[in-house]
């Protein structure tokens, strides 16, 4: 019985086939944003939390100034920090995993008649701790040579393949600007940032090196604290703080001249940031559903009309009001599950195409599509209820008379 | 044994107040299984109304109607669906077959709302087409049959359950006089073999002709009540 009213509801949809998907877009719309959406949605911040694990975990930055947070760093050119905020950082905090002083500088990088334009960053051996950076090869910097500053750096994948090729660059030289260093260790490649540059294209040289050969001056444009423990972040945080405005004489109640932020929380900002996108695009999407769910009931109102004589027939040879009202439900069910199912594919679709261009990983969640079945099995029922129990409480007197 | 269909005092109004039609106005019938019932009468006296009360498709305003000793008038729509679909047949003047649907199934439709299986529903639904010398015609729809052969479709749809009375609200009203001759002989052939009740609504004597009893109804009231000696 129940096959026989599938047939049914197939065989008169097909009778109808461009007013019926007509009828589906808003289904199809709904869904497919949906699917789309979340299936998106979770590739980016699958993405997201990928870069951030990248970017070290427990991070916190301390940037002189007070700063946007961005690629760009700082916005106004207050007094960077010097060797002994380090060792005063170094003296005062506890919990840390590492400390790693920082300086940055793009240049070009030469060896043998290729070069390439990169960053080139002076800091210590714990900044590859706090970094979570692991070598594929070589090794770090001695402390001798930290201290020393000898020239010696670490490349990251993208310096090696463009400038070494298939060549070993272990022990090999690398010319920085002017002066020359001897590789000494190669960093496993990152992939992108979570704003999107090549991590891998960089350089790390020891700090005093840097600032020798390289900057001319002994400024620190950022100080990479790692917390061992991901709860004691706001007591090292505030640790840091106090440090620093000590150490930069910064009156009480006057405002800090650098910052010092919790990646963390960043991290957290993001996400809810893309939360609150899902939501207002799940808005859109409900919308268009009710606007579908409204065509599925319009047009299954349309159909009792029309078929009104054949509802009078159907009561008079004997069918309960239960049959007609299961046949015009399950019609309805049908419909809106056809425009469901166009949606899902649609959305995937859409989906696969956004990772695509995105560069974000594609992931089909099973439980989104199944989900997205049953929310049009859902709209059939509840839109085609009216409808159907139109249908079945007609009078079959009177459904017969009518042409 | 209860008589198949009793009528007493049947009332049916239509409106009300100024308006208020007596379509039946008080109808005691009697009828016993077997029977071939025409019922005439003048356009307007009821006759639709008294057949769909004996098919159970309307309630009378008042009055008491048993069908084989049961009380209909109380029934629920459903009851009443369910008697409709196991003891009674029906064929309109419209023939009212579903279009773009072949006659086989057409004539199945009571069976799959009866739930029967579908190799039996295919048995009943090919032997009730034979009955109506429509073999080889199963596959056709509506429209591509004649009125005539579409009312037999149609006659096949209300026998394929074998049920106990069959209504025919002017069969013949849509076709012609040879074509209405050969739908009268089939009827009479499903009463005397089949031995199915059948009560007609027509207008013409020459079909009236093929009942065994005539009721004349003249507004809602039964004017005339003749049982034909056989012959
Ligand atoms: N649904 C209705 N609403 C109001 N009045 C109705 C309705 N159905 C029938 N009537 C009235 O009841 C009376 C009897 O109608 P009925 O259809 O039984 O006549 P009939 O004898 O079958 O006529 P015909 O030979 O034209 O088919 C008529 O006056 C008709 O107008
Ligand atoms: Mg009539």
């Amino acid at each position: 019985m129940l096959w026989e009213t599938v047939k049914l509801a197939l065989t008169s949809i097909r009778r109808n086939v461009l007013r019926s998907i007509l009828t589906l877009l808003g289904i199809v719309i709904g869904v497919a944003a949906v699917i789309a959406m979340v299936t998106i949605g979770s590739g980016a911040s699958q993405k997201v939390q990928e870069n951030l694990a990248k970017l070290g975990s427990n991070m916190l930055i301390a940037r002189p100034g007070q700063s946007t947070f961005g690629p760009g760093g700082t916005t106004n050119d207050s007094r960077s920090f010097d060797e002994r905020d380090i060792a005063a950082l170094k003296g005062e905090l506890t919990g840390v995993r590492g400390i790693a002083p920082s300086a940055q500088k793009s240049a070009k990088v030469v060896y043998g008649a290729l070069n390439y334009d990169t960053t080139v960053t002076g800091s210590t051996a714990d900044f590859f701790t706090v970094q979570d950076w692991t070598l594929a090869d070589g090794r770090v910097f001695t402390e001798g040579e930290e201290r020393s500053g000898t020239s010696v750096c670490v490349i990251g994948s993208t310096i090696r393949t463009e400038l070494y090729g298939t060549d070993d660059p272990l022990g090999e030289r690398l010319r920085i600007g002017n002066f020359g260093c001897e590789v000494i260790g190669l960093l496993e490649s990152k992939g992108q940032s979570a704003f999107g540059s090549d991590q891998d294209s960089t350089v790390i040289i020891p700090l005093r090196t840097y600032h020798r050969r390289l900057a001319g001056n002994t400024r620190i444009s950022s100080i990479n604290i790692s917390v061992a423990e991901a709860a004691d972040i706001p007591r090292v945080q505030r640790d840091a703080e106090d440090v620093l405005r000590e150490r930069r004489r910064v009156a009480p109640g006057e405002e800090d001249n650098f910052t010092v932020r919790d990646m963390t929380q960043i991290a957290n900002t993001m996400a809810s940031t893309t939360t609150i996108l899902t939501g207002l695009l799940g808005a859109v999407a409900a919308v268009s559903l009710l606007v579908g769910g409204i065509g599925i009931m319009n047009i299954m109102l349309v159909s009792v009309t029309e078929r009104t004589r054949e509802i009078g027939i159907r009561l008079a040879i004997g069918a309960l009001e239960r049959q007609v009202l299961t046949q015009f439900l399950v019609e309805s069910i049908v419909l809106a599950l056809f425009g469901g199912i166009l949606g899902i594919l649609t959305g995937l679709g859409l989906a696969a195409l956004a990772a695509m261009l995105m560069g974000v990983p594609f992931t089909a969640d099973p439980r989104i599509i199944a989900a997205a079945f049953l929310v049009s099995a859902a709209i059939g029922v509840v839109f085609g209820f009216f409808p159907a129990r139109r249908a079945a409480r007609l009078d079959p007197i009177e459904a017969l008379r009518r042409e | 044994m209860a008589p198949l269909i009793a009528f007493s005092n049947i009332q049916r109004h239509y409106g009300e107040g100024g308006g208020l039609v007596r379509a039946l106005a008080g109808v005691d019938l009697v009828i016993d299984r077997g029977e071939f019932i025409a019922i005439m009468g003048p356009s307007g006296s009821g006759k639709s109304t008294a057949m769909n009360i004996i098919g159970c498709l309307d309630r009378p305003t008042s009055g008491s109607f048993k069908f084989s000793g049961l009380e209909v008038t109380g029934l629920s729509r459903d009851e009443r669906a369910l008697l409709r679909r196991n003891y009674l047949g029906f064929v309109f003047q419209g023939f009212n077959l579903l279009n773009r649907t072949t006659a086989i199934e057409n004539v199945e439709l009571p069976l799959i709302y009866r739930g029967s299986p579908k190799r039996e529903r295919r048995e009943r639904a090919v032997r009730a087409l034979h009955q109506v010398g429509l073999e080889g015609r199963e596959h056709h729809t509506p429209g591509e049959l004649s009125g005539g052969q579409q009312q037999r479709v149609a006659i096949a749809r209300a026998i394929v359950t074998d049920p106990l009375i069959l209504l025919a609200d002017e069969p013949t009203g849509n076709l012609d006089t040879a074509r209405s001759h050969e739908i009268m002989q089939l009827l009479n052939r499903l009463n005397e073999e089949n031995g199915i009740t059948v009560v007609m609504v027509t207008h013409e004597m020459e079909m009236a002709a093929y009942a065994h009893r005539a009721i004349r109804f003249i507004d809602g009231a039964i004017a005339s009540d003749e049982t034909r000696i056989a012959a």
